[in-house]
């Protein structure tokens, strides 16, 4: 019972499995552009909620939400199903592999064996493509990998019912029914819309810009706050939220350039050709960002001044991004049909 | 980013090779593999540090007979008695009493094999620490990074 599934390693695991689902199903669709109709890009802070104990940095959208976005903004039908019983939820995998659908998982990270040890930590929405299952392996398309995977049936298992923040709780979803047209273009426009309306009016100071603005604010204090050992350590994280697993670098920002670039490209619209250069600035600016963030890590000088510093070079990509995201929501504004 | 800045500082990795967004010659955006960047390195070298020197405490504290092995076990799957508990199913103040070695000493069979089982390990495992951390970090070099 194994779907011929085309594998494409991309760099984020949801868009790269929207897109992969729709490129099986006859939607030629990149990365970028799932990314992008999806709404992906997003800037939240909230240090309520805890990954690996340290506070949730996010440069996305929540989980499952590009998929679901993706989907609906074109059209298609699709389903989708949590379980509480592990047996139960392999049971309808295998059911749905066996009627030939390839099938999307949430899952943790920490269990998957083919992950390399250093990357395995308790982040639970990590997303794949179930194809296929041989004796008691599954096939996998893992999107972040060069290469199709196997997981055995009993890791899998544990990686689907994740416990603690974010839990995936056997979460599948697949496409139904494919709609006999598409607007692309109108997806499009609808997601630069609502990534606009994410970074700028949600009227909550933990995301968007303001959330940048606030993690500035509370990364200065955290030299005198947490002492020095710990604030190395919320620095450090925000770092790995920002670049490891799959943002494709800069947190998102130079994956949504490349997006904002076939958009321009999909709608005819000029303007979004040098939107989408600023949008790189800011990614490199993150990875400035990055840089020195390490450079401190690394010198283990918690300084005050150290992390001034890095709240300036934080302020300064909320300006950038206030800015670049007023400008794309009035360059659309203007075009749409 | 430049096609051509696309970072190529392998870390701990372990040769998997992931892609990074980039921009070409005629500034057109490609999809360019990167087999690491030092700066993601830093971050994530600094966090398995964190945890070795956690597990160091834990085997000093166990080696001095105030915490049981399963508080070793705990700490090298990156848990704490809360996540732990939602894993077992044991109720957390629970867990928190099989932390103590004279609680753990006369845990039945039952128990002790849910343990097991979570952390993919046998009993004779889980009662028995090693004397430094054995995290299976093929590239984790500490030298290098003090």
């Amino acid at each position: 019972m194994n779907i011929d599934f085309p594998h494409r390693q991309f760099a984020h695991c949801e868009s790269g499995v929207t897109a992969n689902l729709l490129n099986y199903y006859g939607l030629p669709c990149s990365e970028a552009l799932a990314f992008g109709i999806g709404g992906g890009l997003f800037f939240a802070y909230v240090p309520f909620v805890k990954i690996n104990f340290l506070p949730l940095t996010t440069f996305r959208i929540g989980p499952g939400s590009i998929f679901k976005k993706t989907t609906k903004r074109l059209g298609v039908k699709v389903g989708r199903q949590q379980f509480k019983d592990p047996r139960a939820a392999e049971q309808e995998l295998d059911r749905l592999l066996a009627s030939g659908c390839p099938v999307g998982a949430q899952t943790g990270v920490f269990w998957l064996p083919y992950f390399p040890p250093a990357y395995r930590f308790h982040f639970n929405a990590h997303n794949l493509v179930v194809y296929g299952k041989e004796g008691d392996e599954y096939l996998i398309s893992d999107p972040i990998f060069e290469e199709p995977v196997r997981c055995a049936a009993r890791d899998l298992r544990k990686a689907r019912f994740a416990k603690g923040a974010l839990a995936p709780k056997g979460k599948l979803y697949y496409f139904e029914k494919m709609p006999e047209r598409f607007d692309v273009a109108q997806a499009a426009v609808a997601g630069i819309k609502d990534a606009c309306w994410a970074m700028l009016k949600i009227p909550l100071p933990l995301v968007g810009v303001h959330g940048i603005r606030l993690l500035a604010r509370q990364l200065a204090k955290w030299p005198v706050k947490l002492g020095e050992k710990d604030a190395l350590q919320h620095l450090g994280h925000v770092v790995r939220m920002q670049e490891e697993i799959g943002t494709g670098g800069g947190g998102f920002r130079l994956l949504y350039a490349a997006f904002l670039q076939e958009a321009a490209e999909l709608l005819q619209n000029r303007p979004l050709l040098e939107l989408s250069e600023r949008c790189t600035a800011v990614g490199d600016r993150w990875r400035e960002f990055a840089v020195a963030a390490s450079r401190v890590c690394k010198g283990r000088q918690a300084g005050p001044d150290a992390f001034r510093e890095l709240a300036e070079l934080l302020r300064h990509c909320a300006g950038q991004e206030e800015a670049l995201f007023t400008d794309l929501h009035r360059a659309v504004s203007a075009r749409t049909r | 980013m430049k096609k051509a800045d696309v970072p190529q500082q392998s870390g701990l990795m372990a040769g998997c090779r992931e892609v990074n967004y980039a921009v070409d010659d005629d500034g057109s955006y490609t999809l360019a593999p990167s087999s690491g960047w030092e700066a993601k390195n830093v971050a994530l070298r600094h966090a398995w540090e964190a945890i070795i020197e956690q597990l160091e405490q834990e085997l000093a504290a166990i080696r001095a007979g105030r915490k049981s092995p399963l508080s070793y076990h705990m700490v090298k799957n990156q848990m704490d008695p809360a996540l732990l508990a939602k894993y077992s199913g044991i109720p957390r103040w629970r867990v928190k009493r099989h932390l103590k070695p004279a609680v753990f000493a006369k845990l039945d069979r039952a128990v002790l094999t849910s343990y097991a089982e979570l952390f993919g390990i046998s009993i004779e495992h889980l009662c028995r620490v090693p004397d430094v951390p054995d995290l299976a970090l093929a590239d984790f070099d500490r030298s290098e990074s003090r």
